[in-house]
Formats: structure tokens, C-alpha cells, sequence
């Protein structure tokens, strides 16, 4: 009774799938987190429209999204401005909006950013899986039966109509985090830093690289100066437990940004990025510039209360 | 020997228990995880055991790291259980070669041996499950017998069926589900590696002592016998 239609996909565009906060714990057995690649926009996106801001929202790709909506409904875009517009007309982001059966939703194509989040009140009514709504791709489980969205799809909501009443919601302009395309990244150096020459890493830093086209929610993977190891020091390491936001230089020597989807990993990090700037990493799209800057624990803490504070903000204004 | 600890940025801090894959080592990264596991030291989110190190990962806003280092080496102060920790030994079956392990008789060839040797040689071992990783479920497996010792393949193929069993260098692994991957198959198992509904997803855990039988086709079709 509970569960009803609430959205129909016509067109998934690039990668459309069902993302939450993600899976902890199961690193042991070789299961990554997944979840949302910005998790701050999805957040935010389920605390404007009513929900625990771990629901499982909808993660956009870049372009080419269009559903409609199955049931009067309260929802928020959020993250990757995609040029969103309900029947034809440009809506706001970052605002609990209403949809009526019927509605057409479109996020065509990309002014910044990467990856936009669709909150529903009342989230979507899918099983979890492991304690998690989020879909492991590679590995095909959770979510809407373990894959990306196709065409056609139904998808179902969550007693819709008990949220209709969050609709007209925002949050201030200096709390949407607007993406930009040119980013720096602050970060730690990584576990293996120091088993770099000093001149590679001072270029890691000094250096402006590019976002890949062959980027996706396995990781960031950069173009730009080759970062090279130490003479006659061989590719790989041995396998060791890594976390979204690892700097790894493979063998070719372009860094990959680790994303949520790898548990383990043979290369070296020569930085991480700091939980306070992870979300960012959802937004980095094809053509980005990305630089570095090293930081450390004490600001990285500074910087995370700040992010923290923010969401608690919205949280505190939006409860009962 | 006190651990050597890493940050892994300001959510994770890396404790490597010794070098190189190295039972004894593995089996105190196995020691601390799960004590770990029992004494839930104030905000821990989870920890990954690998070859020879343990990553914790913890939640900035709930411990500090320099605390959690200090009690991180407080609780590596523990006796090595030893050998004879875990020896359940965990049968599993094989088809070898043909269809199920395409790279069966490139392997022989390699080494000069025949297809029934590297049989022998690869079901004739207990490995110890290294840790799990990659993709669900997949389990790193060593030491192979130094005569399998084996590069990967030189291009790596995009599609190896869900079972295949595999060797790499002196390491054996399981592919729990289709993926991409470099190793050499040599055969394929009818066992269920992975399944995210069960109450214990992974048939295997880091620690396992495991042995391979071989099987025919047909006995694989229908398995469980």
C-alpha cells in the first residue's frame, strides 16, 4: 500500500542510478561503499524535500535526462547545474519544488558541474541491500535491481504524499554548493608520498591537469604532466585498503582520484583529498581543470566542521 | 615490533604489520582486525584487512588521529595466535581447462609441463586467503607452488565468466562475477562466491585455508552434487 509509480524514466542519459549515503562496512569482504559521488548535494537534496538526508535519491550523468512523474510529489535538484526545467520551463535548484502526474522532468545538457541529484519526498522505495539503497554497478546489486536506469523504467516512491507540505523550500544562496570548472583540491600527502623523486612531487603540485573523458564513478583520471617514480622502483605495491579521494599513479604515471567504487589498490598514493572537499570530486567533469594543494589535519578538521555545519543548518531549519 | 602507521588523508590510517606476503604477517593484520572489531575504538567506521596492513577508517569528527594512532599500538600488543589458527580447510571444486580454463595448456606450456601436472600442482597446495578484494568476494589466494609462477596474461581480457578460477605470479584467485581481468584462467568453479542477499555475502574470509578439487563438466552442471 505504501509503495506507489512515482517516476518513469524516459531517456536515463549517460548514467542515471539510485545512490544514498552509501554501504560501510563491508570492506573486508571486498565491498565498496558506492553512494552518491557528491554527497553533499544529495544531502541537502533529501533534507529540502522532508527526508533523512540518507534516502536514496537519483544521480544524473552530465546530459540527455528526462522522466515523468507518476504521482503528485515534492522533489529537489541539486548539484550539477544540467539546465533542469519541469513541462519546458526552467526550475530552480537547491528547492523543494511540486510535480503533478504527468510533469515532465528534464536535465538536458551540462552549464558546470558533473553529477545532479533528484530528491522525492519520501525517497524511493527500493530494498536495501547490505544496509544501503545504493547501487553497486560493477558488481550489479542494490538499487533499482542492481543497474543503472534504462528507459522505461518505474520507479517507486514512498507515501509521496505526506511531504507535499516541504514544497517551496530553499536554502541560502552562500549553502548551494555551485560548482565551478576550474577546482582546487586540498589535500594530504598520501601513505607512499615520499617514494617519489622531490621534482615529481612538486610538480603534482605546481601542476594544472585536466579532467579525462574516460572518468567515471570508479575515479577521477587526470591528463596532464606524468608523474614519475623513483628509478628502477617497480609499478605496483603490494595490495593494500584504500579510500575515495586516494591520489594513485599507476604505471603510465597520470593520477587517478579514487571515487567510492574500489576497496583495495596496488599503487601508490601521492595525496589524498580531505573528507571536506569529497563532494567536489561528484562535479569534476570532462574538460575541468583540477590543481592541488596541500594542507594539513588541522585545517582539513577546520574545513570539514564547516561542511558539517552547513548540513546541520539545513537539518535544524527544516525539522518539525 | 611495534606497526608502522600511515594516514591515508584525514579519514584513514594505514598500520602495516610487517612486508611482502608473508602468513605470519597476514595472520596478525587478521589479529588486530578483529580485535578491533570487539574493542570499537571511538569512531571507527570499519577496517579493511589487506596482505600485510589494516586500514581504519575512521570519522574526523569523532576521533582524532593522533588519539586513535596511540590506541591503535596499544591494541597491537597481542600474542600471534600461530599457525594453527584457522584450519578449516575449505574444498573447492574445479573444472580444469577446455572451455572452463581457456589458459590451462598456454600455462603448461610455459612452465613445460602437462595439463595433468599443473593440476597436480595447483589442487596439491592449502592456500591461505591474503584478504579480499578487488570485486566482491574475490579472494587472493597464495602461495602458489613455485613452478606456477606465472605472468599475467599480455592483454588482459574484458569479459571472464563468473567462477573462473585464475593464477598471477604465485597468487590464485576466484572471479566472483563477470569482470575485466589480466590473470590466466585455468579452470572455473560451479561455487557461488558472492551473493549480497545471503546474512554472509562472501564464501570466503581473509584467513581461510582453502583447498581445490577437481571436478568434470558434468558433475559441475549439476552442482551442488
Amino acid at each position: 500500500m505504501a509503495a506507489v509509480d512515482l517516476l518513469e524514466i524516459i531517456t536515463p542519459g549517460i548514467l542515471a542510478s539510485i545512490q544514498d549515503a552509501g554501504r560501510q562496512g563491508f570492506g573486508e569482504i571486498g565491498v565498496a561503499p558506492s553512494g552518491a559521488a557528491d554527497g553533499y548535494a544529495c544531502r541537502i537534496g533529501n533534507l529540502l524535500v522532508g527526508n533523512l538526508e540518507n534516502a536514496a535519491a537519483l544521480e544524473i550523468t552530465l546530459m540527455g535526462f528526462q522522466a515523468r512523474f507518476l504521482t503528485e510529489t515534492v522533489f529537489a535538484v541539486t548539484g550539477a547545474d544540467l539546465q533542469p526545467s519541469l513541462n519546458g520551463r526552467a526550475l530552480p535548484m537547491w528547492t523543494a519544488l511540486k510535480a503533478a502526474p504527468g510533469d515532465i522532468v528534464d536535465l538536458p545538457s551540462p552549464v558546470c558541474g558533473c553529477r545532479a541529484y533528484l530528491a522525492v519526498g519520501g525517497g524511493f522505495h527500493l530494498p536495501a541491500v547490505m544496509g544501503s539503497r545504493s547501487t553497486n554497478i560493477g558488481a550489479g546489486f542494490g538499487g533499482f535491481e542492481g543497474r543503472m536506469l534504462r528507459a522505461g523504467d518505474r520507479l517507486p516512491g514512498c507515501r509521496p504524499a505526506h511531504y507535499l507540505s516541504c514544497a517551496g523550500r530553499s536554502i541560502p544562496d552562500t549553502l548551494k554548493a555551485l560548482p565551478v570548472s576550474e577546482w582546487v583540491l586540498r589535500v594530504i600527502p598520501g601513505p607512499q608520498h615520499e617514494q617519489f623523486p622531490a621534482a615529481s612531487r612538486r610538480q603534482f603540485y605546481e601542476a594544472a591537469y585536466t579532467v579525462s573523458g574516460k572518468s567515471d564513478r570508479t575515479g577521477v583520471r587526470l591528463e596532464g604532466p606524468t608523474i614519475e617514480k623513483e628509478a628502477g622502483a617497480p609499478d605496483s605495491i603490494l595490495s593494500e585498503g584504500i579510500l575515495c579521494g586516494a591520489i594513485q599513479i599507476p604505471g603510465d604515471g597520470k593520477p587517478i582520484i579514487l571515487l567510492n567504487e574500489t576497496v583495495t589498490g596496488g599503487y601508490r598514493k601521492i595525496a589524498v583529498v580531505i573528507a571536506a572537499d569529497l563532494p567536489l570530486l561528484g562535479q569534476l567533469a570532462p574538460g575541468d581543470t583540477v590543481r592541488f594543494q596541500e594542507t594539513d589535519l588541522s585545517s582539513a578538521l577546520d574545513l570539514l566542521r564547516r561542511v558539517e555545519a552547513a548540513v546541520d543548518w539545513v537539518r535544524g531549519n527544516f525539522s518539525d | 615490533m611495534p606497526p608502522m602507521i600511515r594516514h591515508l588523508g584525514d579519514r584513514g590510517l594505514l598500520v602495516e604489520l610487517g612486508r611482502g606476503i608473508d602468513p605470519a604477517v597476514n595472520r596478525r593484520v587478521k589479529q588486530l582486525h578483529r580485535i578491533i572489531a570487539r574493542e570499537r575504538p571511538h569512531g571507527v567506521v570499519e577496517t579493511v584487512p589487506a596482505y600485510a596492513s589494516l586500514l581504519v577508517v575512521f570519522d574526523p569528527l569523532q576521533a582524532s588521529p593522533e588519539a586513535l594512532k596511540r590506541q591503535i599500538i596499544g591494541l597491537c600488543d597481542f600474542e600471534d595466535a600461530g599457525p594453527t589458527e584457522d584450519r578449516t580447510v575449505v574444498e573447492i571444486p574445479v573444472v580444469y581447462g577446455g572451455e572452463a580454463g581457456p589458459d590451462l595448456d598456454a600455462v603448461a606450456a610455459h612452465h613445460g609441463l602437462s595439463r595433468e601436472a599443473v593440476i597436480g600442482l595447483h589442487t596439491g597446495t592449502v592456500y591461505r586467503v591474503y584478504m579480499i578484494g578487488f570485486t566482491p568476494g574475490f579472494p587472493y589466494m597464495g602461495e602458489l607452488p613455485e613452478a606456477l609462477d606465472t605472468p599475467r596474461r599480455d592483454t588482459p581480457r574484458t569479459h571472464i565468466p563468473k567462477g573462473s578460477v585464475a593464477i598471477a605470479q604465485r597468487q590464485t584467485g576466484i572471479y566472483p562475477a563477470v569482470s575485466p581481468g589480466g590473470w590466466q584462467i585455468i579452470g572455473r568453479t560451479p561455487v557461488a562466491l558472492f551473493d549480497p542477499r545471503q546474512e554472509t555475502p562472501s564464501f570466503l574470509t581473509m584467513g581461510d585455508a582453502v583447498r581445490f578439487t577437481p571436478i568434470t563438466a558434468e558433475e559441475a552442471a549439476q552442482w551442488p552434487l
